[in-house]
């Protein structure tokens, strides 16, 4: 199976074409923001020294967010787009689990963070099954560091925080203490090889049309207008004429 | 003669839209998905939602356009896509669709000036005929561009604070009229009478350019006077003053400019130009110009539609105007680049 990976949920883009759990070429940056004009370079160059054709693909794994909004937007059309236009396959991956395959220590909860600015956060709490591959405890969301760290007082195991941790770190220290891990800088940054690898397996999504990206929060012009009309249906906005 | 097929994206603002245009000027199929409904729950146009509306159309509205044109990727000869002017997170959704549609299936990709696009419309109906002037109007712009000869485009004349479409649906906001408010205020408008005399802004100046922010605050404050004592004014005589005095300026400045540019042919375009009463206004002006030729693009293309950008496309497929992998969205895209355009011949 030949899989094309996209990670641009964050600074760090991360491209990769596998052929199973082959690795056939990587591309990963961090210089840079403008995922916009280094996207689809990347993905035709990748492909194109893969040895390949776009129509040899036969699945893309993109990771679907959470994560800067225009970022998973670029990655999340990116790959909805070549999965509808050239029949293939679609898997959806979460962009913090992508994080936790970074790492292979069992024994530890993984606990990925990205910025959501103000102290705010996108986090999610992991672990690794018998097997390496990471399993959720603590569903991904959009939630503040003090909320977040009672939830994690639930817990006695040791947490290895990773991704956008600078703004949060002396005050998980301050309740965590001991438990607290800092993984290494590598560790922060996705690798499409890990998330093509991990999409493999799973089922692709049945609907690619309907495929929108992991925002795990409303706008607040929608979270504002839903608070004065709690009952009416959110969907059906959109109409073609 | 072979077909030139045209797969076009236009999401530069509340519309998803994806065509497939024949030979520059024949629409095989023009799906659009509007975000109105949605927007109008916040009165305006939230450039967040609206990127994630288009996320959500985006692959469908393909499917959906080659369908209709009944062609598959294999008999497409180009991409074309809006890359500007417009919303940045909006444009991005059309541009990487295009991209990713242009790489997967080894076409050559086209970038569209918006305002091109709106002009260009008018090549849906009739071959337009150089030398030619446009008068774009809509919520985002009211510009007069000067088309000396195909793929050459100099704007003689532009707004200098709102835009016509913007000042409608700034008073229309006063009125009690949700956005958008073109439409209703034209209604009222043939309801009522220019009785309030607004101020005609730069009507007299040497320019061509508009300014319509003078014009919505004399409104505004108009009706705010009105208030403060309790008096009723007629809403239709309201909506009647602001209109004719936008159209006086519009179709007194073009008219101006057809005197220092005779051109063959004058083409109204953009969302605005679906309003009736500018449409007649300027039908009446052109009586005077019986070398000159109006072209009123029609209703259903006068709003944000991808045809119009596959036959801008096309002209600029012709003309070699390409773009590449890196393409980006320009939001402040300008004509500029129009004139000296980077081609590859
Ligand atoms: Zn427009």
């Amino acid at each position: 199976m030949k899989i094309l990976a996209i990670d641009t949920s964050n600074r760090p883009l991360s491209v990769a074409v596998m052929d199973d759990d082959n690795l056939l070429a990587e591309t990963t940056l961090t210089t840079h923001r403008k995922h916009a004009e280094f996207l689809m370079p990347v993905i035709e160059d990748l492909v194109k020294k893969a040895d390949l054709v776009p129509t040899d693909l036969d699945r893309v794994v993109v990771a679907a967010g959470p994560g800067s909004y225009t970022g998973i937007r670029m990655a999340v059309t990116a790959a909805k787009t070549i999965a509808a236009t050239l029949h293939i396959e679609l898997t959806m991956v979460s962009s913090l689990l992508t994080l936790c395959l970074n790492v292979s220590r069992p024994n530890v909860f993984l606990n990925p963070i990205f910025d959501g600015r103000n102290q705010n956060m996108f986090t999610g709490l992991y672990k690794l099954d018998d097997t390496g591959r990471p399993v959720t405890v603590i569903e991904d969301q959009h939630t503040n560091l003090t909320d977040w760290v009672k939830l994690l007082n639930h817990y006695d195991e040791k947490i290895m925080i990773m991704g956008d941790t600078a703004a949060f770190e002396s005050q998980l220290r301050e309740s965590l203490a001991d438990r607290l891990i800092i993984a290494d800088k590598l560790t922060d940054i996705p690798n499409a090889a890990r998330l093509g690898n991990y999409g493999r397996s799973l089922a692709p999504v049945s609907n690619i049309d309907a495929v929108v990206p992991r925002y795990l929060r409303l706008t607040k012009a929608e979270a504002d207008w839903q608070k004065v009309h709690p009952n009416e249906d959110t969907h059906h906005y959109v109409e073609k004429i | 003669m072979t077909r030139n097929l045209i797969l076009s994206f236009e999401s530069s603002c509340d519309e998803t839209s994806v065509a497939v245009i024949e030979n520059g000027d024949t629409i095989l199929s023009n799906i659009v998905a509007t975000q109105i409904k949605s927007h109008q729950r916040f009165g305006g146009v939230v450039p967040e939602v609206a990127s994630r509306h288009h996320i959500e159309q985006i692959t469908s509205c393909i499917e959906d356009a080659l369908n209709q044109a009944e062609v598959d990727y294999d008999d497409l000869t180009a991409v074309a896509v809006t890359y500007g002017p417009g919303l940045v997170g909006a444009l991005l959704i059309g541009v990487t669709a295009a991209k990713v549609v242009a790489w997967a299936h080894g076409l050559p990709l086209i970038p569209v000036n918006h305002l091109a696009g709106h002009i260009y419309a008018a090549h849906l109906v009739e071959p337009i005929e150089f030398p030619a002037m446009a008068l774009v109007v809509s919520g985002g712009h009211t510009e007069l561009v000067y088309m000396p000869t195909e793929n050459k485009f100099e704007i003689i004349g532009e707004t200098r604070d709102d835009a016509a479409g913007e000042a409608y649906d700034k008073i229309g906001r006063v009125l009690g009229i949700n956005y958008p408010a073109g439409k209703p205020v034209d209604e009222m408008a043939h309801r009522g009478h220019d009785t309030f005399k607004f101020p005609r802004a730069m009507d007299n100046d040497e320019s061509f350019d508009f300014s319509f922010s003078g014009l919505k605050s004399a409104f505004i404050n108009t009706v705010h006077h009105a208030d403060q004592i309790h008096k009723q004014l007629n809403k239709d005589d309201l909506a009647a003053s602001f209109q004719q005095a936008v159209i006086d300026v519009l179709s007194d400045k073009t008219v101006r400019a057809l005197h220092d540019y005779p051109v063959k042919q004058l083409i109204l375009a953009g969302g605005v130009a679906a309003n009736k009463g500018l449409r007649d206004r300027l039908t009446e002006d052109m009586k005077h110009f019986s070398q000159t030729k109006l072209e009123l693009v029609p209703l259903s293309l006068c709003g944000d539609n991808a045809a119009m950008i596959g036959a801008a496309g096309e002209m600029l497929y012709r003309h070699h105007v390409r773009a590449d992998a890196t393409l980006n969205a320009d939001p402040g895209l300008e004509f500029d680049w129009l004139k000296q355009p980077q081609s590859i011949e």
